[in-house]
Parts: C-alpha cells; sequence; structure tokens
C-alpha cells in the first residue's frame, strides 16, 4: 500500500491523475484549466494515433489517397479558375493568379477540413467517450492533425505553380510559417467549438458546406486583396481568417512581408477563436457521456 | 421499507487513509438529457415554434453515501433504472457528480456495458492501443500491453481485422480482455460478463478470480444473483437513485429480489 500513496504523493492531483482521484461539481462548469492542459499533453500520443488510424482508415496513407488528397483541390481549382477567367471573363490570366488560387484554397481546406473533422469527432468517439475518462479535447485536435497532415502533402503541388508563375522564394517566404501556425490554433477552436455543437445538433455537419461555401467566397481565395472595392474595403476585416490567409498567402505567393496589422489582426483573431472554441468544449465536455 | 435504509450519514473521510478506496459523499447526480432519438436544429427550432421542451431532467443518483475497504468486491443491485451504471460512470470519473464529492485511491479500469469504446472501422489491436493510450499509458507500455491483450483474448488474425468483421463473443472477449490486462488496481464490470465461448469463459472466470485476489477492489454490476453472490462479498441495493441496503451479498440479494418480487429463477437465466 505504501508504493501507491508514495506515488500518489508525487503527482499533482487531478481529475485524470492515473492513482488518486477526487471527483467534485465543478464550479463555473469548467475544469481546472492548468491540470487540464497539463494531461492532455501528456496523452497526446493518444491524439496522433486517433489521427493515424483515422487516415489509415480513409485510406490516406496509401499512393492514391494521397493523390486523391492532392486531386480534390486542384480539381477545385480548376473549377474556380474556370469560372473566374473564362465565364465571368475575368482580368485575371496566368500561373500568377493560378498559383494565389491553389495557396488560398489549399489553406482554406486546411480551416474547413479541421472544422467539419473537428465536428464529427466527438460523436465519433462516442463510445470511448462513455467508457473512459480522458480530456475530450484529445479528440478535436486529433481532428486537426488529420487535416494538417492532409494540407501537407499539397504544398508541394503549389510549389509547381508558384514556380511556374515565376514567384519569388527568399526568406520573406518564411514569414508564411506563423501565419500557418495561427491557422492551425484558429482551426483548433473551431474544430473545438463545432465538435460541441455537434452533441447538441446532429445536423450541425449538414449545414456546414453551405456555411464554408459562403466563407470561402468572403475570403480572399478566388479575389485578391487588391480587387476590393474601396467601399467594401472595411468590412473585410470582420471575417476573422481574412488576416491570417491574407498574411498568409501574401507570404507565400508574393514572397512579401505581410504588414503589421495583418499580424496583429491574425494573432488576436486566432487566440480568441481557440481559447473561446476550447472553453466552450471543455465547459460541456462532461455532459458527453448522457448526450451521446 | 425504512427499516431497510443503511446509508449512514456519511463522515469525511481523510484521504490519506490507506484502507480506503472508494469514498461515496453524499452523491447526487442529475443530467440533463434529450427525448428525441436525434437532436437537430430542425426539431429545436420546429420545437420553439411551438413552444415545447425536449429536455428533461434525470435525479439519477440521490443522495448515495458509502465507502469500500482494500479487498472489497461491492455489488451493486438494483431494477433498470436504478442509477447502478451512472453511479460506476460517476466512480470511474466519466460522470461529474452534481453534488456531494467521490474519492478513488487507485488505478480504474472500467468495462461498462453498452460497448466498449471501439470504432468499428479499425482493427482490434488499434481499437487496443487507442484505448489505452486515452487512458495514460506511455506509447511504449502501450505496445506491450497490447500484445498482451491480443493474446489473451485469442483473435488470432482477427486482431488485425477491421471490427465490423467481428463476431458478438470475439467483441466482449476483446473487451474483457482490455479491461482486465489493464493491470487494475479497481475493477469496474457492468453486466458485462458473458464473454465467448466455453472454453473462453473458463480462462475469464479464472483470471476474475486472480483480479479479486490481485486488485484493491472490484465493483460488480450485475442482474444475476447468482454472480454477485459468488464473487462479491459486499453489496449494496440501489432503487431510483437512493440506496436501499448494504450488507452481506445473500441478504441484500434476497431482500431485492423479495422487493421486486421475482424468484430466483428469473435470475438463473443470466450466467455469468
Amino acid at each position: 500500500m505504501s508504493t501507491v500513496s508514495a506515488v500518489s504523493v508525487g503527482e499533482d492531483e487531478n481529475e485524470f491523475t492515473t492513482i488518486h482521484h477526487v471527483y467534485e461539481p465543478h464550479r463555473a462548469g469548467l475544469p481546472p484549466v492548468m491540470p487540464y492542459f497539463r494531461e492532455l499533453w501528456r496523452r497526446r500520443e493518444f491524439a496522433t494515433e486517433a489521427s493515424k488510424s483515422d487516415m489509415k482508415a480513409a485510406n490516406s496513407l496509401t499512393v492514391f489517397g494521397q493523390l486523391w488528397l492532392i486531386m480534390n483541390p486542384l480539381l477545385l481549382a480548376a473549377v474556380y479558375y474556370l469560372l473566374v477567367n473564362v465565364i465571368a471573363g475575368g482580368k485575371h490570366r496566368g500561373w500568377d493568379y493560378f498559383a494565389h488560387l491553389t495557396a488560398g484554397l489549399f489553406t482554406f481546406y486546411l480551416v474547413s477540413g479541421s472544422m467539419s473533422t473537428g465536428a464529427s469527432s466527438v460523436v465519433g468517439g462516442g463510445k470511448l467517450l462513455m467508457n473512459m475518462s480522458f480530456p475530450r479535447l484529445l479528440l478535436p485536435l486529433s481532428a486537426v492533425r488529420t487535416a494538417f497532415f492532409r494540407f501537407l502533402p499539397t504544398m508541394p503541388v503549389y510549389l509547381v505553380f508558384h514556380l511556374l508563375a515565376g514567384n519569388p522564394l527568399s526568406w520573406r517566404t518564411l514569414t508564411a510559417l506563423p501565419f500557418l501556425a495561427m491557422l492551425i490554433g484558429f482551426s483548433a477552436g473551431l474544430a473545438a467549438f463545432f465538435g460541441a455543437l455537434q452533441v447538441y445538433f446532429r445536423d450541425t455537419t449538414a449545414f456546414m458546406p453551405y456555411f464554408v461555401r459562403i466563407w470561402l467566397y468572403l475570403s480572399p481565395v478566388i479575389w485578391l486583396i487588391s480587387d476590393v472595392p474601396k467601399r467594401m474595403a472595411p468590412f473585410v476585416h470582420f471575417n476573422p481568417i481574412y488576416p491570417m490567409l491574407g498574411g498568409f498567402t501574401e507570404a507565400l505567393v508574393q514572397g512579401r512581408v505581410p504588414g503589421w496589422h495583418l499580424w496583429l489582426e491574425g494573432t488576436v483573431f486566432s487566440i480568441v477563436v481557440f481559447v473561446v472554441g476550447s472553453l466552450f468544449f471543455m465547459s460541456r465536455e462532461r455532459e458527453f457521456a448522457v448526450r451521446l | 421499507m425504512s427499516s431497510l435504509f443503511a446509508s449512514k450519514p456519511s463522515k469525511p473521510e481523510l484521504s490519506s487513509d490507506p484502507e480506503m478506496v472508494v469514498s461515496v459523499q453524499n452523491v447526487s447526480i442529475t443530467y440533463r438529457t434529450t427525448f428525441e432519438r436525434v437532436p437537430t436544429f430542425k426539431n429545436a427550432i420546429v420545437r420553439f415554434g411551438r413552444g415545447e421542451h425536449a429536455v428533461r431532467n434525470i435525479h439519477a443518483v440521490d443522495g448515495v453515501s458509502f465507502d469500500v475497504k482494500v479487498g472489497t468486491s461491492l455489488g451493486i443491485v438494483g431494477s433498470n433504472g436504478a442509477g447502478k451504471s451512472t453511479l460506476m460512470r460517476a466512480m470511474a470519473g466519466i460522470l461529474p457528480p452534481t453534488s456531494g464529492r467521490i474519492e478513488v485511491n487507485g488505478r480504474i479500469s472500467t468495462l461498462l456495458s453498452l460497448g466498449v469504446g471501439f470504432n468499428a472501422n479499425l482493427s482490434g489491436r488499434e481499437n487496443v492501443i487507442l484505448g489505452l493510450l486515452a487512458s495514460g499509458l506511455s506509447r511504449r507500455a502501450v505496445l506491450e500491453r497490447a500484445e498482451e491483450v491480443a493474446d489473451f483474448a485469442e483473435l488470432e488474425d482477427f486482431i488485425d481485422a477491421p471490427m465490423r468483421t467481428y463476431s458478438s463473443g470475439m467483441y466482449s472477449r476483446l473487451a474483457f480482455s482490455v479491461a482486465v490486462n489493464m493491470d487494475p488496481d479497481i475493477l469496474m464490470i457492468d453486466e458485462a460478463l458473458s464473454a465467448g465461448d466455453a472454453s473462453f469463459k473458463g480462462k475469464a472466470g479464472a483470471k476474475m478470480a486472480e483480479l479479486r485476489a490481485s486488485s484493491r477492489a472490484m465493483f460488480l454490476v450485475s442482474h444475476s444473483s447468482s454472480a454477485i453472490k459468488e464473487m462479491c462479498n459486499d453489496a449494496i441495493w440501489l432503487h431510483k437513485g437512493k440506496l436501499m441496503m448494504r450488507g452481506e451479498p445473500e441478504e441484500v440479494c434476497e431482500t431485492y429480489e423479495r422487493f421486486a418480487n421475482v424468484g430466483e429463477k428469473a435470475f438463473v437465466l443470466e450466467d455469468f
């Protein structure tokens, strides 16, 4: 018996520790945040493994699976290219625009992919939730990892168009990386939020494609920031993805360091969405077991 | 009925008491759930238009207190909806108590009913690994343990096949193997002991006996009085969320059966 108590003394006490537990009602519906995230970090391998096996089950790790991950957004890029340039007789021509389109679309898919897989992650992991106690936030985070590893193989494809367009590659391109980090934090917040929402409203994922499509048209993917008419300009800042996606594509496609306001707005939106999304999730997660 | 009440007012137990494994102190659990089979926005809007409510409160457990010391195997009996499973979930940390306090001293392994946490599209081995990782084991420990679980379940080639191809017996064999091979201090089993065919049943029984000796405490929810009498040395009876009685398994089962107005025969059908 002494060995057990020796271990429990060494460990911090929280609801997920493996030796000593105290379960009490939560004040304000939130579990203690610091121990929660410590436990979350300790079990990060679960998120990794869950994401890996999901991708394996979806054949994403086979050659044709990977090919499909590239083909799907590439075909979409072709559709939008046709739409904007041929049918609408747009002013954008050539590889330059196509590079912008693919960079934007691939990245937008990272966010929307996290959102949709995140939304189904909790309901999909239902039985595990009902039988085991672990930080539930692992499920949407694992969905974000899946979306990220689906995004990665599209980057070399983008690079081809980048080179075809004759766009520059310099150290300034690397400023895209912080924006990618913001996008991932943003995606994690959205995944958590929609994951919790899906438990209460199972048709969330049914509405999502429409919402995503509208959001795509409101984001600087098909159009360039320079296309925005003067009178609409103040409104683009209400779109939370605007500074992150705009900054990311500016650095990646044009090789320019984005302006400071994009850094500021992007960081703020990313952190706010991540914090609000995960706190909402955490305040609800103890109820999931009876709602599934 | 009041004479049967055995729930003494709880005295706050010291967490340093090494003999205490689980202490349930005046715990009530109320949760909100919905009538709807599948809750949707659409229905919510329609209901809102009609001014209806689909959410109801369920008082699953109501002011229950008991302590469990080292070496106890506690049987929990009660009719359907008595709050047995909810109480087990609360002790396992899956559901939070609405009021009161639960203190647990030991590593818990649960084998709860309603299917074990398996994703049917993944292989048995992947499911086992995921479950073990979620329980907080390190990757290295998990791979070793997964091998043990696979050996114990005797699924042979099926262990690497997607679980949707499993028969129900294989399913429960794997579930049982996971629960008992977690090296638990506290084992919680919820009516999930009908694992597999005759030969596996013998093996499962032997493993249970071994665990009963080695673990610090065991909880067994069952409708089968014979299983409770055979495997437990202590028992409680829950009815509509209230603790009705605590005592020797024989006595508790007998009282419960008399209360439920069914004979021993009704339970014999459900084997352990």
